[in-house]
């Protein structure tokens, strides 16, 4: 022990690696592969939902979950260098990959951040343990990159809140327990300052949750209809209409995600779709010794590294306040893009069984269906485009663009035709 | 470059910016394009005083470096060497002093302690048509108690004003590595064009060339292991200089944008060239990213080391050459001036790219690692 009381990181690799050889099974690619890309069953998926709890439930009786987390909480008051090492000795082993985004980042660190105590002890134990599994309610069907322009409104009575509205691509809402859910207070102000953060469960009267099926098959995202859902004022989170103070930093921890010290992730494990290297796929599609092949398993690569030593080094710029929060955009893009060259790589490498396969293809089976969802990396938590906004104006200090919704009512903002309904 | 240098590093790095600010500004690079040499002897021997030649060597040979890690330490030298489009053998003269310190008898102390204090330079005659990253086809032959070298090495970096050159060649499957002192009998030194303007390159030709059988560094036939460090380390300072090559174009162009107006606004209040900065940022703040982790894992021996220089050299050839050619359009007609500060990262930037492997070989070299091809 170091004189701060704090375990040596070191110490510590060696106590979480012996408990994970002797507690975890070894990780098997492929059922990951069809929970990610949608080739599960319903009664598979659950199933594995469940064994992910268990395996929360294993880490919080271990010592082992929240290790970023406060102890008052039921975390382990570790660093990020024991997160670091815990990630790196579950390497090849099952976790709760599922549990993670938006479960601990965004959710947890939000509440972390702006809840109340009571909300801190109530729920944080809960999450650790695996007992609650919380979504994010952000996005509305009226709206995916103008987050703040949120129209699902929520109406005081009393003690209460009355919420109503629409709100979608929330993963896997349909096997979760809470939410966190970001919703407009007040018409009469600009959009940034009538905004107001609530949680509440999923599954009651007044939550209405429907999958959508993604081209792929997946059905993990879902969208969710409030009808007057009735959530009590101490399940609010930080001040009435100050809900976008919440939501600055709630995105920062969504972009920061691969990073986050409050994240599990194993090198090399993603939660994007794949069930091999580029240079499993060369080897399935019996291209290997091809030597623009070669090229573009060398390219992948580099991106792989690349895009893993810059989320380094803006998680450590952050931390140290070397890098602005603002510069979780450049991760962000950067992992975008090379996302999506890494699906278009894979792709090609596959040759024709990219167009037809079969299932005794290996690792180049299903990639041309990837490669269909390929922009899905530069959409899905923050288009890129955002991000490069994000970057020029708030990163370089380029002028913002140009729009038609500052210090104007809310109310009065122009909406589209597609925008559905218009304020009450 | 380091995101978080200690005190000492950071007031390291910036000595080193001042004096290059002060002595090899824009204008005497420019003027540098007609010297035959390059650089000038005593700028030379003042950047050694300030540490350039010594952070690879170790403290019993008159080295040191300031942090324990020499490499990391050399990166902000080369950091600040591309930033500034510095004159000079940097690379070759640490490699050559590394090779030395680590490799080198007796015999080769007082050549190392005139490379250390900057009143000569010693050059490395590695690649050659063809050979990739290897040792290459030079022959090196003992014959009773002499070295007889034949081969041709290029481009090698500041030959013609070197005293010595380390030269890398193959004794049968094995490598070997000798130091020739300029003038030997049978040494041509041919100078080659390029696209930098202070660097100079050169094909040294050896035809049987004969040297004392001391003249070996390290033992005939067993120097892979050195060479393949000091190849490691060629790749990192590389790598960083090109990361301070694209800094400085990067700087220059978010500048420009701000304060050139077309139509009456600032280039940089459009959004298409904003988040073409923004793309650009992301290849800017990644190839710190992956050079540090480079000069890390070689300065650590760390077994993924071979990877990371050959990712780093990719990466940073690949999108570093980019950047700097999208900065060139952005500035428009006066991006392709002589007059202009641009080219002269740019030509930098180019010159790093295509040597020591380009960002092709080095994928080759990554898949090599990933994917052995066992039926060919």
């Amino acid at each position: 022990m170091a004189a701060d009381n704090i375990e040596d990181p070191e110490a510590f690799r060696q106590r979480a690696r012996s408990w994970i050889r002797s507690n975890l099974e070894l990780m098997d690619r492929s059922v990951l592969a069809a929970a990610l890309g949608g080739g599960a069953s319903e009664e598979t998926e659950l199933a594995g939902i469940r064994r992910e709890r268990e395996i929360q439930r294993m880490f919080f009786d271990a010592g082992f979950a929240g290790i970023c987390m406060p102890r008052e909480y039921g975390g382990q008051g570790l660093t990020p260098a024991h997160q670091r090492a815990f990630n790196e000795e579950l390497a090849g082993y099952e976790f709760p990959h599922r549990l993670q985004a938006p479960n601990f980042s965004p959710c947890a660190a939000v509440i972390l951040d702006f809840g109340t105590e009571e909300q801190k002890r109530r729920h944080i134990p809960a999450i650790l343990k695996g007992e609650e599994l919380w979504m994010q309610l952000l996005s509305e069907p009226g709206g995916g990159s103008d987050v703040a322009a949120a129209q699902t409104t929520a109406v005081r009575d009393g003690d209460e809140w009355v919420l109503n509205g629409s709100k979608i691509w929330t993963t896997g809402a349909w096997w979760s327990d809470w939410g966190l859910c970001l919703a407009r207070t007040n018409w009469d102000v600009p959009k940034h300052r009538g905004l107001t953060v609530f949680i509440f469960p999923l599954h009651r009267e007044g939550v209405d949750v429907h999958r959508i099926e993604m081209l792929n098959g997946s059905k993990e995202f879902c969208q969710e209809f409030l009808t007057d859902l009735r959530v009590p004022d101490t399940d609010r989170v930080g001040e009435v209409d100050e809900g976008w103070t919440v939501g600055v930093r709630w995105m920062f921890h969504e972009r920061m995600l691969y990073n986050s010290p409050l994240v599990t992730l194993p090198p090399g494990a993603r939660f994007t779709p794949g069930s091999g290297s580029p240079a499993d796929v060369a080897r399935d599609a019996g291209v290997l010794a091809d030597s623009h092949v070669r090229d573009l398993i060398g390219e992948a690569r580099v991106l792989d590294i690349a895009g893993r030593e810059l989320q380094q080094r803006i998680a450590q710029g952050v931390r140290s306040g070397r890098i602005s929060d603002q510069g979780a955009a450049i991760a962000r893009l950067f992992g975008g893009v090379a996302g999506a060259r890494t699906r278009t790589i894979e792709f090609e490498i596959a040759g024709a069984m990219g167009g037809a396969w079969t299932d005794d293809d290996g690792a180049a089976a299903g990639l041309g269906v990837d490669f269909l969802m390929r922009q899905a990396a530069c959409i899905g938590g923050g288009t890129t485009e955002m991000a490069r906004n994000v970057i020029s104006e708030r990163v370089l200090g380029m002028p913002r663009e140009r729009s038609s919704d500052r210090d104007v009512p809310f109310r009065e903002v122009p909406r589209g035709p597609s925008a559905g309904a218009r304020s009450r | 470059m380091l995101l978080e240098p200690t005190s000492d590093q950071e007031f390291f790095r910036e000595n080193t910016a001042k004096f290059l600010s002060d002595q090899v500004p824009p204008g005497e690079i420019r003027r540098l394009r007609d010297d035959p040499d390059g650089f000038d002897a005593d700028y030379w021997r003042r950047g050694a005083e300030l540490g350039w030649t010594s952070l690879l060597v170790d403290e019993a040979h008159g080295g040191g470096s300031l942090s324990g890690q020499g490499l990391i330490d050399l990166t902000l030298v080369a950091y600040e060497f591309g930033r500034h489009a510095a004159p000079g053998p940097l690379l070759s003269t640490n490699v050559v002093a590394s090779a030395l310190s680590r490799a080198g008898g007796e015999e080769h102390g007082t050549v190392l302690d005139a490379v250390l204090a900057g009143t000569s330079t010693a050059s490395w005659c590695f690649q050659e048509r063809l050979a990739g990253l290897t040792a290459g086809a030079l022959e090196i032959r003992v014959e009773g108690d002499e070295l007889v070298l034949s081969g041709e090495k290029r481009p090698v970096e500041h030959a013609a004003q070197a005293a010595h050159l380390l030269v890398t060649g193959r004794s049968g499957d094995g490598a070997t590595q000798v130091l020739v002192p300029a003038g030997t009998p049978g040494l041509t030194i041919r100078p080659m064009h390029t696209v930098d303007l202070a660097r100079r390159f050169s094909i040294v030709r050896l035809d049987a060339v004969r040297v004392p059988l001391d003249a070996v560094v390290g033992t005939p036939g067993q120097a892979a292991e050195q060479v393949e460090h000091q190849v490691q380390t060629a790749l990192v300072i590389l790598c960083a200089e090109t990361v301070g090559t694209m800094q400085r174009a990067f700087d220059m162009t978010v500048e420009w944008a701000f304060d050139r107006y077309s139509f009456g606004r600032p280039l940089a209040s459009y959004q298409e060239l904003k988040h073409r900065f923004a793309d650009m940022k992301s290849w800017l703040e990644a190839g710190h990213a992956v050079a540090d982790a480079a000069a890390l894992a070689v300065e650590s021996r760390a077994p993924e080391a071979n990877e990371l220089v050959s990712v780093a050299k990719a990466f940073v050839g690949q999108y570093g050459g980019e950047l700097i050619q999208d900065c060139v359009q952005i500035h428009g007609g006066i991006g392709v001036t002589f007059d202009h500060d641009l080219h002269l990262f740019l030509r930098r930037a180019t010159l790093d790219r295509a040597l020591m492997g380009t960002p092709a070989e080095h994928r080759q070299r990554i898949a090599a690692d990933l994917a052995p091809q066992e039926d060919r």
